[in-house]
């Protein structure tokens, strides 16, 4: 077996805009005139490239994502992994069971009860019967719907309906596995679940293909990322690194100000530059201001906002004359922030700007500026570490109890 | 796994890599064609029981204007000849849907697409099937009888599944592809009838017989009817003919599908 799982080699894809013949009647004078003008562009009225030159490789066991705005043609890439869709130009070359997973439930069908569907869409995505029946308990109770497996799925909720499709997806064990944006059914529980189920996935040695926009599920389960942009390769590295890069959108509106905020870094405790942080380690947050004018009773704000929904973790204003009472501000600075990052798993990003009291305004902006990433298996959900312990009341000694690590 | 057109063995290696699911989308389309209806599978005998029950009435009302008695012959022919003829229908009606029926499947999932059409033919298959047990049982107490020439019947069964097939691949592709097919085909099976030999046999054409048994389907249910009924070898020159067409047509057909595959999910 060779080392790699997948590999896309110089792929382009070519699609058409609007409607495509689809009736005898338009293909007609479609046909002729096809004939009759000599016309060897290379893209035809309507046609556009989804992707273009898209070429890297997957090797075996590694899992690795694809990220990109919508339109950027990570499902086209998707598509064409799974060959659903064949390139325009280029070769795809796949080594192994391969299995899609691209919309939960599509083989279901609304009139047959969760039994049968279980067993039709395990055989759809590549599973004998007889694999089936073994597993059937396991997805039975991955779903958690026990009460409802013979009930007809038409009269199952959207989140039963996609539970069921998950749990069957979750359990073809291929050896290659894509998955195209399915994390995001049912609730946050179960959400856990499914992740939980793919580092299993991972863990266990298959090579996972993984398109989404939760960067958060991109940063926990993938080594290498992806980024596409406009249907053409944008980056291709390590997941920290291109996760960074895919959120330091430079800020349009930076040029606007005079002063400038530069050299914006974070870095752990010890100096060297970090993006990964465990929950409650200490960070340094290191930047230079370039000021246009003294600054005078000004405020370093400084906002972390959670990356992947845009929650406002902390917006601090820090007031600068605290920082050097005697010497105004006016030629370079760096200035150093500590932190600590009493945060849960999340990828978060840090704007910083910088405010004039008097006069009620900004003088400077770094807006999303830098991001990190915190790992951490205590908590299943949340933004703020707030370290609780349990402990008992006897009449005078305390039994203290930390918080369990997970996994 | 490479990217080009596959050649039909490993076509054909993969779908019977993927036989379970033949078997589950055939099953799927024989439950969920009867759910939540009264009568069930009811349903799947009444079909080709009105076929052979209006072939069988349009048979008598000829007889009897013609002065003819009625042979019980005759009419066992009718209907050994309708229940083939019940069975291309509705598997050619099904399949011509099969890919355009599946929206979802053809663009979210990966796997040998041939798998649909041929489901749609193995379903309407097992529909005939049951209701041919009640013809079989109509022909053992005719005492129409047993001879040599009966090992023929599973053979020309054989090929019309063949045919069927191979006009059922090429169908549902056509009609992904171009949505006028669906009601060309409708036309035609309903026509068809008349210009197969089911309700009546194709000698009494005189020197057009061979004009009718040009359609292959028609010289295979008159091979069917001369074997069975009437005790004799088939006439081997047209046997030979219908099962290159059923044979031939499938290899080119089933090639058509392949190419054409690499286009589903976008034109679909």
């Amino acid at each position: 077996m060779s080392e790699i799982a997948l590999e896309f080699d110089r792929i382009w894809k070519k699609f058409k805009r609007g409607e495509i013949y689809d009736s005898l009647r338009d293909l007609i004078p479609a046909v002729t005139k096809g004939v009759f003008s000599n016309d060897d562009r290379e893209l035809h009225e309507r046609e556009f490239w989804a992707l273009r030159d898209v070429s890297f490789q997957v090797r075996r066991g590694e899992a690795f994502a694809i990220i990109g705005a919508n339109g950027a043609g990570k499902s086209t890439t998707l598509k064409l992994l799974s060959r659903i869709l064949r390139p325009t130009r280029g070769r795809m070359t796949a080594h192994g069971r391969l299995s899609a997973l691209i919309e939960v439930g599509a083989g279901f069908h609304l009139d047959l009860t969760g039994r049968e569907n279980v067993y039709l869409n395990g055989c759809i995505l590549g599973m004998k019967r007889q694999e089936i029946a073994r597993k059937f308990d396991e997805i039975v109770e991955f779903a958690g719907m026990a009460e409802f497996i013979d009930t007809p799925v038409k009269r199952y909720s959207s989140g039963m309906y996609a539970r069921l499709g998950f749990a069957v997806a979750a359990h073809v064990d291929p050896e290659i596995l894509l998955i195209d944006e399915v994390l995001s059914v049912g609730d946050m529980q179960f959400q856990e679940k499914c992740l939980d189920r793919m580092r299993q996935v991972v863990k266990n040695g298959t090579t996972v293909i993984f398109v989404s926009h939760n960067l958060q599920a991109v940063q926990m389960l993938c080594s290498r990322t992806l980024c596409l942009k406009g249907g053409t390769v944008a980056r291709i590295g390590p997941t920290a690194e291109v996760l960074n890069e895919y959120l330091c959108i430079p800020s349009a509106s930076a040029g606007a100000f005079p002063t400038l905020i530069e050299d914006i870094s974070l870095r752990g405790e010890d100096g060297p530059l970090k993006v990964n942080f465990a929950t409650g380690e200490k960070a340094q947050l290191h930047l230079t201001i370039h000021p246009s004018e003294e600054l005078e009773d000004c405020q370093l704000g400084l906002l972390v906002h959670r990356a992947t929904d845009g929650l406002a973790v902390c917006d601090y204003n820090l007031p600068l004359s605290e920082v050097a009472p005697f010497t105004p501000f006016t030629s370079a600075t760096s200035l150093l922030v500590h932190l600590s990052m009493n945060l849960l798993r999340g990828a978060y990003v840090v704007s910083v700007h910088i405010y004039h009291v008097p006069t009620a305004r900004y003088i400077a902006r770094a807006y999303r500026a830098v991001n990190f990433f915190v790992e951490e298996t205590i908590s299943w959900q949340g933004v703020a570490h707030l370290a609780p312990t349990v402990s008992r009341v006897l009449d005078d000694c305390h039994f203290a109890m930390s918080p369990v690590m997970k996994g | 796994m490479s990217d080009a057109t596959p050649t039909l063995a490993e076509s054909l290696k993969e779908v019977v890599h993927y036989r379970d699911l033949l078997y589950m989308l055939t099953w799927r389309d024989i439950k969920a064609r009867y759910k939540q209806s009264m009568m069930g599978f009811f349903w799947a005998l009444l079909m080709p029981l009105l076929i052979v029950g209006a072939g069988v009435l349009v048979r008598i009302v000829f007889l009897m204007s013609s002065g003819n008695h009625i042979n019980f012959l005759d009419l066992a022919s009718i209907a050994l000849k309708s229940l083939p003829w019940a069975f291309f229908v509705s598997a050619i009606k099904f399949a011509t849907n099969s890919l355009v029926g599946n929206v979802n499947l053809v663009t979210k999932i990966y796997f040998p697409r041939e798998v649909l059409p041929l489901a749609a033919v193995l379903a309407s298959l097992f529909d005939t099937a049951i209701a041919s047990s009640l013809i079989i049982i109509l022909l053992v107490f005719g005492k129409v009888g047993v001879t040599i020439h009966l090992l023929w019947a599973p053979v020309i069964l054989g090929l019309i599944i063949l045919f069927t097939a191979a006009l059922a691949l090429f169908l549902s592709c056509a009609n992904l592809f171009f949505r006028d097919v669906k009601y060309l085909v409708d036309i035609l099976l309903t026509f068809g009838i008349f210009f197969t030999p089911v309700f009546y046999e194709a000698r009494t054409m005189g020197k057009w017989a061979p004009l009718l048994l040009l359609n292959p389907l028609g010289s295979l249910l008159e091979a069917l009817n001369t074997t069975i009924i009437r005790h004799q070898g088939p006439s081997l020159p047209w046997l030979a003919y219908a099962a290159s067409c059923a044979i031939l047509g499938l290899f080119a057909a089933w090639r058509i599908f392949d190419r054409a595959e690499a286009s589903f999910a976008e034109s679909i």
